[in-house]
């Protein structure tokens, strides 16, 4: 039987090469979205093929990697990444957002600002950010090529027409360096102005609709809004339950079946950091200790 | 107090090793073997390689094996392993007008050069489940004769030779082949790239779209001019030797649709056809395939787009189950964060809602 | 506004040439020529089959000649052949510069969307960034075409069809063009409707100082908009000149047949 044998980080030289070209006229036209010949991948279409990929085809045996989604590094598909490219790659591995060289992130930025040198390696489901609104992809091209938004903003409109906001809660629309309206994918709105004028190099992969896109060093990223209803982040208000931070995106967590509930940091290594310089929140009493799990 | 949970690693191994578990099943039942899945489930591997895009019966017999038998977790496994392979060139195009015929029928004419030749089908077999291959039964053996010695003409050629079918696209000899695997799908496409997308497409979708074509949503009158189901030669070009190299041979099944006969003020009318090839014995897809590559060319051939069957789009985006079934699947995964802020939005709204309708009843009063 | 008519009044602000369009041996029209000034409505009128609907989108650049060309004064004042023109300027044009008012609404409407946003497209697509204020503008333009603007955040869906054209016609003229293109605008409506829709038309392009090229197979329409008409006949214009004149004396047998074959009131 043909028994595979697979090279540093699991793609081949060719189609690394064939990615890392369209990662470059990505960066080059910031907000564009880059058609590429997406591989598969052993992992299904929709679970982070694109972000493997453009890891894969950025990643090299000096880089430490980080991986997470829902900003935990311990939820099961970013430790099945993390595992893939451990496997693939042999790379060093790492939860601390400051110490890694790549971090491949599914539905949130790190709270931890970013700094020069570092790849925030996106999960791109969908990359159009006019998808919704207008299904063919021939038509959306079109709009994107001249500058045509109008689409985008009639909906704006409707939404505050309809409901007094808009109504866009995650996956917020932005413009970036000012020509391209781009999907920041599944983020919430919440994480928007982190792409402003980050010092890292973002790179977004959407493998099953094979695009690729890049937000390039210190770019103007502005979310779409009217002068009279401006952009605004949601969050709870509350501090968080573990570390007590009052400025980072919180997850509900139900704790019984009467209504009761708690707010914790979404961004593990940042809670878990704070907490490590004593940092205390309500129901922090104590280091925790792990919970037995089968 | 609240304790962050933990242990995502150790569930994942734990879940591995029950899904093998599982998968072996009860073990005082023989384990499969397979050499049985591609001999006596050899319909499910020609699939499998169809829609995997690899010619490999016992690869497709393994991974049917390793999905349990989920023939698109068996499809994802054979494409992901198809992707490690190196590509050292493509080989010459197969001509199925040299085929090795074990099976041929075409419902256009009464007889045809070559004879109708039924073969192995579940045609005209009474759908009546058979409790003798419970036990486990040895059938008879099949009857021979000579193997046929007159010329097989393809029917459609056959027509073609009066100009009542409109002839084969011809390709530009020089012009390399589209390969969808190599770059990323725009429209409109060209037809070899249509036809990679409905020969690597789920059969249940071009079912259902084909289906849906014969009842109206973009009709196009077919009929089956040929099906043929046998074994063809595989040649490569070996620059070195200066001439084509047999590489072996593969079991193909070819469907040829006569369609709607069209016509212009500058052409005749004549018959139009659709095109379906596929790995091992696959009638349905391939017939279900030249019904769908006959309504992805409404447009060329100047016909209004109104069904879903002739959208190129949509049907080309939405034909890879691969794609569909990760996509769908992938809900699975936490989307919590994104909850979070829909969560957020929605309680605002329903708080202003509720703000709001107070103001009025007391409005009311006042007046 | 006035300034603006007062620079440019003497130049033609469009300008078919011997203009034609044929479908492999089917010609659709032949042989077109005339020059259109600002402020000046024409009216193409004829039966269906005459060719007017093809001369329309050949005039607003939807279809290629196959013959001639069509020649349009932009605003920076130079003649430019529309078929030179990027796909980005045709497009941008049809934005600012144009109207183009369909027989059917449905047609040039966002049906889904609420009318304030079908008014406001435009806007935000030239720039405006203030939620109230485009909502204002759609507003006034709303009570201009005689919609109540209490209806401004309903969907067209829910309009009556005299209510969703005059929805249409504001869409179109909210960026104050300079051109409308009209094809049957009253066509599909009750006749006290239809009535009350040209009076407005009228007024709005007087008071606008709109030029426009109105097709129509109504000479009722002809009459109460236009300023010249053309009449077509199988793919070519048979007779030309100012409206009263052509109406009340027409010189061509296909012409009188027309004017004789409307019914008195």
């Amino acid at each position: 039987m043909n028994a595979p044998a697979y090279n540093f980080a699991y793609l081949d030289e060719q189609t690394k090469r064939m990615i890392r070209r369209a990662i470059l006229k990505a960066i080059a036209i910031p907000g564009y979205q880059v058609p590429f010949a997406s591989r598969e991948m052993p992992m299904p279409y929709g679970w982070g093929t694109g972000g493997v990929q453009v890891t894969a085809a950025i990643l090299g045996r000096d880089d430490v990697l980080k991986v997470i989604d829902q900003g935990s590094d311990d939820t099961t598909n970013a430790i099945s990444i993390r595992k893939f490219f451990a496997k693939t790659a042999g790379v060093a591995t790492t939860t601390s957002t400051a110490d890694a060289t790549v971090i491949q992130t599914r539905h949130r930025i790190p709270e931890a600002a970013l700094h020069t040198g570092q790849v925030l390696v996106y999960q791109v489901p969908i990359p159009e950010p006019l998808r919704f609104l207008e299904p063919r992809e021939t038509e959306t091209r079109r709009m994107h090529a001249l500058g045509e938004y109008g689409l985008m903003h009639v909906k704006l409109y409707e939404d505050i027409a309809r409901f007094g906001h808009i109504a866009t809660s995650y996956a917020y629309p932005v413009k970036v360096n000012a020509r391209y309206v781009m999907d920041p994918s599944p983020t919430p709105k919440f994480d928007n102005p982190k792409m402003d004028n980050c010092a890292a190099l973002q790179l977004f992969g959407a493998g099953r609709e094979k695009r690729i896109y890049a937000i390039p060093p210190h770019t103007s990223v502005v979310s779409l809004d009217f002068e009279d209803h401006p952009f605004s982040r949601y969050r709870h208000d509350a501090p968080c339950a573990l570390c007590g931070a009052g400025d980072s995106y919180l997850d509900e967590i139900v704790t019984d079946d009467k209504g009761s509930r708690m707010f914790v940091c979404s961004d593990t290594d940042y809670c878990e950091g704070r907490q490590a310089q004593g940092h205390r929140g309500s129901e922090s009493a104590a280091p925790h200790k792990e919970r037995a799990h089968g | 107090m609240y304790v962050a949970v933990k242990g995502g690693e150790r569930a994942i191994e734990n879940a591995h090793r029950l899904l093998a578990h599982e998968r072996r099943g009860d073990r005082e039942v023989p384990e499969l073997s397979l050499p049985q899945i591609s001999e006596q489930l050899s319909l499910g591997v020609d699939r499998v390689m169809t829609e995997g895009s690899l010619y490999d019966r016992e690869l497709a017999a393994l991974a049917i094996k390793q999905a349990r038998g989920d023939l698109i977790e068996a499809i994802f496994l054979v494409r992901a392993f198809r992707a490690t392979l190196p590509r050292f060139g493509a080989t010459e195009p197969v001509d199925t007008g040299k085929m090795q015929i074990r099976r041929r029928i075409s419902s256009t004419f009464k007889d045809i050069p070559g004879g109708q030749i039924l073969g192995p089908t579940f045609d005209y077999t009474h759908r009546l489940l058979d409790p003798q291959l419970a036990e486990g039964v040895t059938p008879e053996p099949p009857a021979t004769s000579d193997a046929p010695s007159g010329a097989m003409p393809r029917v459609t050629d056959i027509l073609g030779r009066d100009g009542l079918i409109e002839p084969a696209p011809r390709a530009d000899d020089d012009a390399p082949v589209g390969d969808l695997t190599r770059e990323p799908l725009s429209f409109p496409a060209d037809r070899d790239l249509r036809l990679q997308n409905l020969a690597r497409a789920d059969e249940g979708f071009l079912l259902a779209l084909g289906y849906s074509s014969q009842r109206g949503y973009g009709r196009n009158h077919p009929f089956a001019g040929e099906i043929r189901l046998g074994e063809v030669e595989v040649e490569f070009m070996a620059e070195d030797v200066g001439f084509a190299v047999p590489l072996g041979s593969i079991t193909l099944t070819e469907c040829q649709m006569v369609t709607q006969f069209k016509g212009s003020a500058t052409q005749a009318p004549c018959f139009t056809r659709g095109y379906g090839l596929a790995f091992g014995q696959s009638e349905r897809k391939t017939m279900s395939m030249a019904l769908v590559d006959r309504t992805l060319r409404a447009r060329e051939l100047g016909e209004e787009v109104l069904a879903p069957a002739q959208d190129e789009e949509f049907v080309m985006s939405h034909s890879d189950n691969v794609q569909a079934t990760g996509f769908v699947e992938h809900l699975k995964l936490p989307h919590y964060v994104d909850f979070q802020s829909e969560l957020g939005l929605l309680r605002k709204l329903r708080k202003e809602f509720a703000e709001a309708n107070e103001t009025l009843p007391m409005q009311e009063a006042a007046e | 506004m006035a300034e603006r008519e007062a620079q440019d009044n003497d130049q033609p602000l469009l300008m078919a040439e011997n203009l034609g369009k044929s479908y492999g041996g089917l010609m659709a029209c032949r042989d077109v020529s005339f020059a259109l000034y600002p402020g000046e409505v024409l009216a193409v009128v004829g039966e269906s089959g005459s060719g007017k609907s093809t001369l329309l989108q050949l005039l607003s650049a939807q279809l290629a000649p196959s013959a001639g060309r069509v020649s349009y004064r932009m605003r920076d004042g130079v003649m430019r052949d529309l078929a030179k023109l990027g796909e980005a300027e045709r497009r941008f044009l049809f934005r600012t510069d144009w109207g183009y008012v369909h027989q059917d609404p449905a047609m040039g409407l966002r049906m889904a969307v609420s009318a304030g946003a079908n008014v406001g497209e435009r806007l935000m697509a030239v720039g405006w960034n203030h939620y109230g204020k485009i909502r204002d503008s759609a507003s006034s333009w709303l009570e201009r075409v005689e919609i109540d603007t209490d209806r401004i955040d309903d969907a067209p869906r829910t309009y009556s069809g005299g209510m969703r054209q005059r929805l249409q016609i504001a869409r179109n003229l909210v960026t104050e063009p300079r051109l409308v293109f009209m094809d049957e605008p009253t066509g599909g409506l009750d006749v006290s409707v239809q009535a009350r829709l040209l009076d407005l038309m009228r007024n709005l392009v007087s008071e606008l100082g709109l030029a426009a090229i109105v097709v129509t197979h109504d000479l009722a329409v002809a009459r109460l908009l236009s300023h010249r008409v053309m009449v077509m006949k199988g793919g070519y214009v048979i007779e030309t000149g100012l409206t009263d004149q052509v109406l009340d004396d027409p010189h061509e047998p296909y012409t009188q047949l027309l004017v004789s074959s409307i019914l008195p009131a």
